[in-house]
């Protein structure tokens, strides 16, 4: 039972963030093809703005959260041995917890 | 029940079996899918050289003038577009669009042909 309804959740995270992702990266490409950033201030300013740096956030949350469900389902398909299985998830959801620390950083952090 | 189990045939030769479209599609969905999570690193790196200063702007810019990223980032944008266009075959499959047999095939078809595609429309403006 619980089983199934983790399954279910897995199933829709990937989804909803599927969907997510697919707009921000419509709308990514629709502004480098009708309003390019020329130079760095206009690329940084453009990116940093408080709605972009929170569309994307939210993008890479998505992301985070897609890759940690599809790459668990691809762990578990092809890792058998209990152990070993348990311990390339942990590196895998150490790994995205420390790049998401990273993106934070890059976004909200240090670019004053 | 476990020996019954190892009893099972079993023929998993990927080179022998017959494979219809649509497991060519779903399997450079995993495939494409693997790649893109070992490239988010390398993408944020990208993201955080393109913001951290003038200086590091500029030679992520001139690093991507050379060639052998370009080729890459033909690569990449070919990795993306069949991930994007096999999910959103999936997608539309939850809504009951294009699930039955011949849609499918169609459909996967366009995926796997479509992916390419976008790649050499990207190599048009690459490189």
């Amino acid at each position: 039972m619980r089983k199934a309804v983790t399954g279910l959740r897995a199933w829709l995270v990937q989804r909803v963030s599927a969907i997510y992702m697919l707009l921000f990266i419509v709308f990514l490409l629709t502004h480098f093809l009708l309003d390019p950033p020329t130079s760095y201030l206009d690329w940084r300013n453009w990116m940093l703005s408080p709605g972009v740096s929170i569309a994307a956030s939210v993008f890479f949350a998505a992301l985070f959260a897609h890759a940690w469900v599809g790459m668990r389902d691809v762990i578990m398909d092809y890792v058998h041995p209990i152990a070993i299985r348990v311990m390339v998830l942990a590196l895998l959801g150490l790994g995205l917890t420390g790049i998401a620390a990273w993106v934070i950083q890059i976004l909200w952090m240090g670019h004053g | 029940m476990a020996m019954a189990m190892k009893r099972r045939p079993m023929f998993l030769n990927l080179a022998q079996i017959q494979m219809p479209v649509g497991a060519l599609t779903s399997i450079a969905h995993r495939v494409t899918g693997i790649l893109l999570a070992i490239g988010i690193p390398f993408t944020i790196y990208i993201l955080d050289l393109s913001l951290q200063s003038q200086q590091s702007y500029a030679s992520l810019i001139h690093l991507l003038d050379g060639w052998a990223y370009k080729a890459m980032a033909v690569v990449f944008v070919w990795v993306l577009a069949h991930h994007l266009l096999a999910g959103t075959r999936h997608l539309l499959m939850d809504v009951d669009v294009g699930s039955l047999l011949p849609t499918a095939r169609r459909s996967a078809w366009v995926v796997n042909v479509g992916g390419v595609v976008v790649a050499l429309l990207a190599a048009g403006v690459f490189l």
